[in-house]
């Protein structure tokens, strides 16, 4: 499915932000997700379904003032 | 020592992690500053955030996750509900930025979104102008600390508006209060402490500096004594010159 990751054009093998996490190697990371802006938690991702275009952001914790 | 939201931390000093030359050097100057808050950020993991989090888990430093660079209200609280799971705080820097160039807050929006996260049971630490009507609104939204800057983020420029700080403390005080943003040097911490601030949150004056680790315990070095001096009760200034010398027994000499 053609989704935007993170501001970026990709075409994954998901039909969920489970799947798209799992399929990006990322199942295991300690990331948070948002979905079209929306925040998806860790214990819905399995039922936020995916449709053509959307945008997925993955985030993780990073430096900062 | 200040307490916020009903927890005291170890130390006035708030360092934030961002713009040392390296991990390393990272963890030296947290260790040198004793800070008790690290401020981190959330973005795009591209790999490096996973060695990221266990550096800054390790610093032994209470994390405050912030909402830099988000320029609305709905930005800001989908970040602080990422932080929040990520990092399992319900603590949240507040920051919604309104223009560019001076990093200053939207502070229309931020009420907003301050309103919107003390609902759902966030902790708000905003990072706020020294507006007095303002800060009211952001205690009213359920704010329990405000953090005006001290100048624009980075700048080093110190206190800009003295006065208004002052106003502010004295409009305000039971509300932990914070100088966020803008100090550069050690006297410029050592003033807000000194104002009756119960902290200073600072990052790129250690992290920028030649020497971070030095410049980390020299603002340690400020904050407590500028916290020292505001519990000293300042003699008040004056215009005249006092002799601090007795003048009686002065010996006649002429």
């Amino acid at each position: 499915m053609k989704l935007t990751i993170n501001g970026e054009p990709r075409d994954v093998d998901a039909a969920t932000v489970a799947e798209a996490l799992a399929a990006l190697g990322m199942a295991d990371a300690r990331v948070a997700t948002a979905l079209n802006g929306n925040f998806v938690a860790a214990t819905l991702r399995g039922a936020a379904r995916l449709s053509p275009g959307d945008a997925l952001e993955i985030v993780a914790p990073m430096q900062g003032g | 020592m200040p307490v916020f939201y009903g927890t005291e931390v170890a130390s006035p000093l708030m360092l934030g992690t961002a713009q040392y030359p390296s991990p390393a050097i990272l963890a030296e100057a947290f260790r040198a500053s004793g800070a008790g808050i690290a401020t981190v950020s959330l973005r795009r993991e591209a790999g490096g955030g996973q060695d990221f989090l266990r550096l800054v888990e390790s610093l032994g430093a209470r994390l405050l996750p912030n909402t830099a660079g988000c320029h609305s209200a709905r930005e800001a609280v989908t970040t602080a509900q990422m932080a929040r799971e990520l990092l399992g705080t319900d603590w949240i820097k507040l920051e919604v930025i309104g223009h560019a160039d001076l990093l200053a807050p939207d502070v229309f929006q931020l009420v907003e979104a301050a309103r919107t996260l003390s609902a759902d049971g966030f902790k708000v630490f905003p990072y706020c102008t020294e507006d007095l009507s303002v800060c009211e609104r952001l205690l009213d939204a359920g704010c329990e600390v405000l953090m005006p800057w001290g100048a624009p983020i980075g700048s080093g420029l110190g206190l800009g508006n003295p006065h208004g700080l002052r106003a502010l403390r004295a409009a305000f005080p039971d509300v932990p209060l914070v100088v966020d943003a803008g100090i550069g040097l050690p006297s410029h911490a050592a003033a807000a402490m000194e104002m009756g601030f119960d902290a200073v949150l600072l990052n790129t004056a250690v992290a920028r500096a030649g020497d971070p680790v030095a410049m980390a315990r020299a603002m340690a070095q400020a904050v407590e004594a500028g916290r020292a001096a505001h519990g000293a009760d300042p003699m008040e200034p004056r215009e005249m010159a006092v002799p601090s010398t007795p003048v009686i027994g002065k010996a006649f000499l002429a």
